[in-house]
């Protein structure tokens, strides 16, 4: 019986192997659809939070706990990042050795325009990140790339951030199965276990926003990237979205990818895509 | 370079409640980099707030505390207008100073 058991069950996977090659690209063409994706992960996080305001989870673990937002009410009075803006604010204006600057690179001079990276540049078939963007800008000009994790990478982001705060993140994904591609990945990325401590994103941040881990809250992954880049007391600084991929990798226990590797900038599509609607908040300040 | 200091002070009545944010690095001497080579201490040493010629708060600090300090007292007096004087120095002898207006 057993024997016949496992023959059957070969031949059954046989045959849907047979039917996976037969149409692979009409079965994919038909299950992707971002934009109910994106609306059911938001449903879940407002089902799940029926109190808290939608445009309120961007605030991440201020959103879930009473106490950590009274805190961070007073701490927002005057902010940790304050620093990062101002010296990011001087960086952007500061011309390149051959003259040009910044703004020259962005689309409306740099000034909020946050909402609309990570986009996905047809030219090269793969996503771009606001960070990868701005150390092009600077090897285009003859400049060194900064690092993606902190320091002037992160006073960078937090003006431009700063700049376009309330903005509703507006993530397009074109008609091109490059870009269904990339943001598959990053989704597939997202929910995949790794590291010895076989978490995914999603473990702590889609089953589990709102509870502690140790002393933390945990953020709801939806509206996730729109307080970027943070200070984070934890850091004694501020991170980039970058640092933030790699410590989450780091704590799991899982090796964490290069900043900005294909998987990195997937997963920012992905997740930046989920949250279209919700408002800028960066940069934002975080225990 | 923009100041080091970042201030605010706001009169209610009899009472005026500042707060600051200095950017330092704090560095305890304890702490080793990336390298495994210490990081030298480098940390303030002496934090003052002065009103109308008189000292209001003076903090002796050391390098226990932690980096870009932020700091939050009140005092008696002080009205809208006045000008209060706010200066630090570290223990390399580099120091800072910047005047607020209470609001």
């Amino acid at each position: 019986m057993k024997r016949r058991g496992s023959v059957l069950i070969g031949s059954a996977f046989v045959a849907l192997a047979a039917l996976a090659f037969a149409a692979p690209r009409v079965v994919a063409a038909d299950k992707i659809d971002p934009a109910t994706e994106a609306k059911a992960f938001r449903n879940y996080f407002t089902a799940k939070f029926p109190k808290v305001k939608l445009d309120d989870f961007v605030n991440g673990p201020y959103s879930m706990n009473a106490d950590m937002r009274k805190q961070w009410v007073e701490k927002e009075e005057f902010p940790p990042y304050e620093f990062a803006v101002d010296a990011g604010k001087e960086m952007f204006a500061k011309p390149f050795k051959n003259g040009k600057t910044y703004a020259d690179c962005f689309p409306n001079g740099g000034v909020g325009i946050r909402q609309n990276y990570p986009h996905f540049d047809a030219k090269e078939g793969k996503v771009v990140t606001l960070e990868l963007a701005l150390n092009r800008c600077r090897e285009a000009n003859g400049e060194a790339p900064y690092s993606y994790v902190k320091d002037e990478m992160a006073s960078l982001t937090a003006y431009m951030a700063f700049t376009s705060r309330g903005k509703p993140f507006d993530i397009r994904i074109p008609d091109d199965p490059r870009a269904l591609e990339a943001y598959e990945n990053g989704k597939r990325y997202f929910y995949t276990r790794r590291g010895q401590l076989n978490f995914s994103c999603a473990s702590c941040h889609v089953q589990s926003p709102g509870e502690r881990i140790r002393a933390e809250i945990l953020a709801p992954a939806l509206g996730i990237l729109n307080a970027m880049p943070i200070y984070r007391s934890e850091w004694n600084g501020m991170g980039t979205i970058s640092r933030r991929f790699v410590t989450c990798n780091s704590q799991t226990r899982a090796v964490p990818l290069e900043p900005q590797s294909d998987e990195y900038r997937d997963l920012e599509y992905f997740l930046s895509y989920v949250s279209n609607g919700l408002p800028i908040a960066g940069p934002g300040a975080r225990p | 370079m923009a100041s080091t200091i970042r201030v605010r002070a706001t009169s209610s009545g009899d009472i005026t409640e500042v707060q600051a944010l200095i950017q330092h690095p704090m560095d305890s001497g304890f702490v080793k980099d990336a390298k495994g080579e210490i990081i030298p201490p480098h940390f303030i040493q002496q934090l003052k707030f002065e009103h109308d010629g008189k000292d209001v708060f003076v903090a002796d600090w050391g390098p226990a505390v932690s980096k870009d300090p932020y700091v939050k007292f009140s005092f008696k007096g002080g009205k809208k207008g006045d000008d209060l004087r706010i200066s630090w120095v570290d223990n390399k002898g580099a120091s800072d100073t910047t005047t607020a207006k209470v609001g």
